[in-house]
C-alpha cells in the first residue's frame, strides 16, 4: 500500500468533495425548502466559471474577476427568477422538470453565441498555479488545497446561516413545514427569491473553483448537476449537514474508484477487462451508494422530519 | 378518386424536387458543432468552405451542395443525421467525422444506402481491417497509426516506464494499442477515462497515480475540450520538468490557442507525432495554411488540414468521371489513385483505403508574431501502412 499516494487521492476526493457540496447546497436548499426542482442549477455553474474568465481576462486579476462574477452571477440568478421560476412555484414537479430544462438549451445556446463554442480559460496568479508540500513526500496543487479551503469557509459560513441566523431559522422552518411557516406571517416570497439567489450564487462560485482546472465550457453543468442530485437525495433533501456529509462522501467513492477500481479487478479478471470495465463501474459507484441509502434510509441521511 | 389526385400530385412533386438539384454533387459533413468539441466541428466546416472556395464550388464541371450536420457528440444523433443526409438529401459522399464510436454508428447507414463514405478524421481499427468497404475512404489517418510514432519516438528518447492516459472510446482503445505496439519498454500504468458529452475532465486521481507510479514519461490522448484541460492539471500537479508529457491529437492549434491565452509556456517545446504541419513545405498546404488564417484569424488544426484533404479527395473522385455520379466505379477509381494536391504532399491509398504515409516529429514553438503553433521537426516514420490492411478482403 502506497500511503502517500492514499493520502493525496483522499485529499483529492475531499476536493472534490467541496465543490460538489458548494453546487449541491444550493441546490438542496432550492429543492427542500421551496419544492421546486431545478435543473438549471448547472446551468449558473456554468455561467459563474464563464463570468469569471472573461472578467479575469480583462482585468488581469483571478481574485477581481471572483469578486465581480459573484454578483453578477447573483444577478443572473434574480432575473431567472423574477422572469421564469417565481411563475411555477405553484405548478408541479413535471413543469418544473420541463421549465428549467428549457432554461439549460436556453443558456447554452446563449453561451455559445456570445462566447463560441471555445472554452474559456481561467489564468491563476503564480502563486496559486504551484505545488504545497504537506510532510516530506507528499506534494498536491496549491489551486486544489485552496478549493478546500474556500470550500470550508463557504460551509462554515452557511451553517452559522441556517443555525444561528433568523434567516436560518425561516429556511430551515421551511424546509420542514411551509404552510405553517407562511401561516406564521414569514413573507414567504421574499423567503423563495432570497434561497434562490444564495443557491445561484453558491453554483456560481463552484463553477469559478473549478473553471481554472477544467476551463470554462458550454454545457460543463449538465452532468455534475446530476451528481449534485444525488448528492441531496443522500443527503437528505433541504438539509446543509447532509449535503455537506454527501458531497464529501460522493467525493472521496468517485476518487477511490478511479483510483483503486482497476487495481482490485485485476486480482481477478485479465488485465485488459479490468482496465475497460474499471472506469464503467467506478462511474457507477455514487448510483450504488444512493440506491443502497434510500433502502435503508428513504428520506436520505439527514432528511427533515415533519414532511 | 380524390386520393388517386392527391397521389399523383405528391408524385410529381417528389419529381421536381428530385430534379430540382438533379445535376449538382451532394456532399454531406457530420461534425460537432456544439457541446465544447464544437471549436473542432468550426474548424472542419472553415476548412471545408476554404477548399470549396479554391475549387470555385464545382466538381467535375458541376455545382456542388454542401451540407452541415451537427452529430451533437453522441453516435445516435450522428447516425439520425447520416440517415437525414442519406435518404432526404440523397447525397452521394458523406464526410466529416470526428468521432470514431459515431462514425462506427453512422457507417451502415451510409454505405447500406449506396454512398460514398469519407472519414475526415475518425480511423477506427475495424473500418481498417474486417469492417473495410469499397466505398469508404479516410483523407486522414488509421487511428492506430499516429501513436506507433509516438511509441518510435519515446523509444529514441530513452524512456523506460511509460504511464498512458486516454480516453474510454473506440478511438482511445486504438491510440493505446498503437503506441504499446511500438514502444518497447514498460508500461508501468494505464487510465482510462470517461468520454463523450459528459467527458471527464478533472484527472486528479490519474495524475496523482501517475507521478506515484516512477514512470519517466507520460503519454495521452486527449483531442478537443480535454487538451488544454488536461494539460493545465498536468502543469498544477507539478509534473512539468519531472516527468515528460508526450501527446496525440492532444496539443493543437485549438488547444494551444486557449494555453496561450491562459499563458501555460510549459507546453513551448513539447514533442508529439502528426502526419502533418501548418508549416509543412509544399504549396498546397502554404496556400491553405494562409487562406486560412486570413479567414478566421486561427492557424488550421489536423482536423482542418484533413477536412480540405477530403473536399480535395472527393474532387478527384467526380473529376474523373466529368461529373456524373452515378459511376460510382470510375469515381472510387479516381480517388484510390490519390491524385490531386493533398496539404500532406503525395500519398498513396492501401487496399483498405487508409492513406499510405509519412509521420512527423512535431514540437511546439512561437512565430513571428508571437503565435505559437505545432511545427514540423523531423521524419519518424515514412509511407506508413496500418496494420489492420491485412484484415481487409477488398
Amino acid at each position: 500500500m502506497d500511503w502517500t499516494l492514499l493520502t493525496v487521492q483522499l485529499l483529492n476526493g475531499l476536493q472534490f468533495g467541496i465543490l460538489l457540496f458548494l453546487l449541491a447546497s444550493g441546490l438542496t436548499l432550492i429543492f427542500g425548502i421551496m419544492d421546486f426542482v431545478n435543473l438549471a442549477h448547472g446551468s449558473l455553474y456554468m455561467v459563474g466559471a464563464f463570468f469569471c474568465a472573461t472578467l479575469t481576462q480583462w482585468l488581469d486579476s483571478f481574485w477581481l474577476g471572483l469578486l465581480l462574477a459573484l454578483p453578477a452571477t447573483a444577478v443572473v440568478g434574480v432575473l431567472v427568477e423574477l422572469i421564469v421560476v417565481r411563475h411555477l412555484y405553484e405548478r408541479d414537479h413535471l413543469d418544473h422538470v420541463l421549465a428549467t430544462f428549457g432554461l439549460i438549451l436556453v443558456f447554452d445556446t446563449l453561451t455559445q453565441m456570445i462566447w463560441g463554442p471555445d472554452g474559456q480559460v481561467i489564468p491563476l496568479p503564480a502563486w496559486l498555479d504551484g505545488q504545497v508540500s504537506l510532510g516530506d513526500a507528499i506534494e498536491v496543487p496549491t489551486y486544489r488545497v485552496a478549493i478546500i479551503l474556500t470550500g470550508l469557509a463557504v460551509a462554515f459560513g452557511l451553517f452559522i446561516l441556517v443555525t444561528r441566523t433568523r434567516l436560518g431559522m425561516q429556511i430551515r422552518a421551511g424546509a420542514s413545514n411551509r404552510k405553517m411557516v407562511s401561516a406564521l406571517g414569514v413573507n414567504i416570497g421574499l423567503l423563495f427569491s432570497i434561497v434562490f439567489v444564495i443557491g445561484a450564487v453558491l453554483a456560481g462560485l463552484a463553477g469559478m473553483m473549478i473553471g481554472p482546472i477544467t476551463e470554462a465550457s458550454i454545457g460543463m453543468g449538465n452532468q455534475i448537476i446530476i451528481v449534485a442530485f444525488v448528492v441531496i437525495v443522500i443527503g437528505g433533501i433541504g438539509s446543509i449537514k447532509g449535503a455537506f456529509i454527501a458531497a464529501i462522501l460522493v467525493g472521496l467513492i468517485d476518487i477511490m474508484g478511479r483510483s483503486y477500481l482497476d487495481v482490485l479487478f485485476k486480482m481477478f479478471m485479465s488485465a485488459q477487462n479490468a482496465e475497460t470495465s474499471a472506469p464503467a463501474v467506478s462511474a457507477m459507484l455514487i448510483y450504488i451508494l444512493m440506491a443502497v441509502i434510500l433502502a435503508v434510509r428513504p428520506s436520505g441521511l439527514f432528511g427533515p422530519r415533519g414532511r | 378518386m380524390m386520393s388517386r389526385l392527391l397521389k399523383y400530385f405528391v408524385l410529381s412533386l417528389g419529381l421536381v424536387a428530385t430534379s430540382a438539384f438533379a445535376d449538382n454533387v451532394r456532399i454531406g459533413f457530420v461534425t460537432t458543432l456544439t457541446t465544447p468539441a464544437g471549436a473542432i466541428g468550426r474548424d472542419m466546416v472553415d476548412a471545408a468552405n476554404i477548399a470549396l472556395d479554391h475549387i470555385g464550388h464545382k466538381m467535375g464541371g458541376k455545382a456542388v451542395e454542401f451540407i452541415v450536420e451537427d452529430d451533437g457528440f453522441k453516435p445516435e444523433i450522428g447516425k439520425q443525421k447520416t440517415d437525414k443526409l442519406v435518404k432526404q438529401d440523397d447525397v452521394h459522399f458523406v464526410t466529416g467525422f470526428i468521432w470514431s464510436h459515431v462514425l462506427l454508428a453512422s457507417r451502415k447507414s451510409a454505405l447500406d444506402g449506396g454512398k460514398f463514405l469519407i472519414s475526415a478524421n475518425a480511423g477506427p481499427s475495424p473500418l481498417a481491417g474486417k469492417l473495410c468497404h469499397k466505398n469508404f475512404f479516410s483523407s486522414s489517418w488509421q487511428n492506430d497509426q499516429n501513436p506507433m510514432a509516438t511509441g518510435e519516438v519515446l523509444n529514441k528518447k530513452g524512456v523506460k516506464k511509460l504511464y498512458i492516459m486516454s480516453p474510454n472510446y473506440a478511438a482511445g482503445k486504438n491510440m493505446v494499442a498503437g503506441v504499446e505496439r511500438t514502444f518497447k519498454g514498460e508500461i508501468v500504468g494505464k487510465d482510462m477515462t470517461k468520454w463523450g458529452k459528459d467527458m471527464q475532465l478533472d484527472f486528479s486521481a490519474e495524475l496523482a497515480k501517475a507521478k506515484a507510479s516512477g514512470a519517466d514519461a507520460i503519454f495521452v490522448f486527449y483531442p478537443g475540450p480535454a487538451g488544454p484541460a488536461f494539460i493545465k492539471q498536468y502543469d498544477q500537479a507539478g509534473l512539468r520538468g519531472k516527468i515528460p508529457l508526450y501527446t496525440v491529437f492532444t496539443v493543437d492549434a485549438l488547444s494551444l490557442a486557449r494555453l496561450q491565452k491562459a499563458k501555460l509556456g510549459g507546453v513551448l517545446g513539447s514533442w508529439n507525432t502528426m502526419f502533418w504541419a501548418p508549416d509543412l513545405d509544399n504549396a498546397t498546404n502554404k496556400r491553405f495554411v494562409a487562406d486560412f488564417k486570413a479567414k478566421t484569424g486561427r492557424y488550421p488544426t489536423h482536423y482542418a488540414a484533413q477536412s480540405y484533404d477530403a473536399i480535395m479527395l472527393i474532387k478527384s473522385g467526380v473529376d474523373a468521371v466529368n461529373g456524373d455520379t452515378s459511376n460510382q466505379d470510375g469515381i472510387r477509381a479516381g480517388m484510390l489513385k490519390a491524385d490531386f494536391p493533398s496539404v500532406r504532399g503525395k500519398y498513396r491509398y492501401g487496399s483498405n483505403h487508409f492513406p499510405i504515409q509519412n509521420f512527423y516529429l512535431r514540437t511546439v514553438k512561437k512565430d513571428a508574431n508571437g503565435d505559437w503553433f505545432v511545427s514540423h521537426v523531423s521524419t519518424v516514420l515514412s509511407d506508413h501502412q496500418d496494420t489492420y490492411h491485412g484484415q481487409c478482403k477488398l
